[in-house]
């Protein structure tokens, strides 16, 4: 969060609406879940941190003063850093593999069902992302945004299927076996 | 938007072969499909979902058990009444579209109705209003070669709703499409969904299933998993 309200100051100084408008036209229908108290939050936190300087402007007449942010140096100097990072984010596939593995290990619960409820999970996380990217009015670069939701979803789904397979295939060869 | 039974399944068995070699394509399915539910039925290839839809369209019979539409029993009728009921009251959709290749797209659209009996005026106005419907009324006169995959897959749909059908059964819809193909058969299905028609499609694709109201998982000829979707509230859940 922290490096995006950095960033999306790069351009020019910002009232703080200022950049929660830019960041919700940019992630379009998921940036209705964004917590509006969050970016002020982090403008405070940036502050303490060098990062971010303000000064309140002269507000009109009717209207309260108001601040602006801006980058200092050392602000735009993790701004360049951020941009050249390379940072991925992870889907933690680890955790829910070791469970199922754990779960026909121990015989605690059928492995096949817990890949039916994670699928149905995923397809009604898959659904809704869909939606949204139908949606004519969507804006095309948020509509990138969601595309992206989309196709990591429909990977998952995919895994889900091949570990479907695995753990039928599975149970039924224990099940030969015991016989 | 749903309500009363539209379609339904009782004990339903389809076997093929016998002896050691019996098959049980369908196992002991039972169904009901409430009307304007969008149900996706999804499984892997031989998991007997294809074969499932075609018992519930009346195109194959059951080894045992019954199928009802809107409260009348369909698999005991005679192949007459059965080809005429298809005709009235559903509509299908296939992968490979299924259009006669000598036919334009609005000849394909109202041939059932004009086979039916309907004046060719009436057909044709209706035909011409269902493609403006799924984005091709300026195609209307073009041959199925002329058009694309995507463009022929709603020409077929444009079909199954000539009928005004009491249920749409679709069978892979987007198995031969491309990705942006399958993204205007997408919108379509979405389209019909919020319209109210009910529906059942049988796929692999996760993203014709997450149209869907309703997923059934199949494996081995009976259901694994039935679940209705409701909404998370949020687009990527939290903490992922």
């Amino acid at each position: 969060m922290q490096d995006v309200v950095l960033a999306m100051l790069a351009k020019e100084p910002a009232y703080g609406y200022e950049l929660r408008s830019r960041m919700r036209g940019a992630l379009g229908p998921l940036g209705e879940a964004m917590n509006d108290g969050q970016i002020y939050v982090t403008l405070t936190r940036l502050t303490k941190a060098g990062l971010v300087t303000s000064q309140l402007a002269d507000g009109l007449p009717d209207r309260p003063a108001r601040r602006v942010y801006a980058l200092t140096p050392a602000g735009q100097q993790r701004v360049t850093a951020w941009l050249t990072e390379v940072s991925w984010p992870k889907p933690d596939l680890t955790e829910f593999h070791l469970k199922l593995v754990a779960a026909a290990a121990a015989r605690l619960a059928d492995p096949v069902a817990l890949v039916d409820a994670q699928r149905r999970e995923v397809l009604r996380r898959l659904r809704d992302a869909q939606r949204a990217a139908l949606a004519r009015s969507v804006d095309p670069v948020a509509g990138l945004l969601l595309e992206g939701v989309v196709l990591r979803l429909r990977a998952d789904l995919e895994w889900l299927e091949a570990c479907e397979r695995m753990w039928t295939g599975r149970d039924r060869t224990e099940r030969k076996a015991g016989a | 938007m749903t309500g009363s039974t539209v379609l339904a399944a009782r004990g339903l068995n389809k076997w093929y072969g016998r002896d050691s070699g019996l098959v049980r394509a369908v196992d002991e399915v039972d169904l009901d499909v409430p009307a304007g539910q969008a149900v996706a039925i999804m499984g892997p290839s031989g998991c007997g979902k294809s074969s499932l839809l075609h018992l519930l369209g009346g195109l194959q019979r059951p080894s045992d058990g019954e199928v009802w539409l809107a409260g009348r029993r369909i698999d005991t009728l005679s192949e007459g009444a059965l080809a005429r009921l298809r005709r009235d009251s559903v509509g299908f959709v296939f992968q490979s579209f299924h259009l006669m290749d000598e036919l334009t797209a609005v000849e394909n659209v109202e041939l059932a109705a004009l086979l039916a009996g309907q004046s060719p005026r009436r057909a044709r106005r209706r035909a011409l209003e269902l493609l403006d419907r799924v984005g091709l009324a300026d195609r209307a006169t073009h041959l199925p070669s002329a058009l694309s995959g995507g463009q022929r897959q709603r020409v077929a749909i444009a079909r199954a709703l000539s009928n005004e059908p009491l249920v749409v059964l679709a069978d892979e819809p987007t198995g031969n499409l491309d990705s942006a193909a399958t993204v205007e058969v997408l919108r379509l299905f979405e389209e019909l969904r919020v319209a109210g028609q009910t529906l059942v499609v049988v796929t692999h694709d996760a993203r014709i299933a997450a149209v869907a109201d309703r997923v059934i998982s199949m494996r081995d000829g009976s259901f694994a998993d039935d679940s209705w979707l409701a909404g998370t509230g949020t687009i990527y859940g939290g903490g992922r």
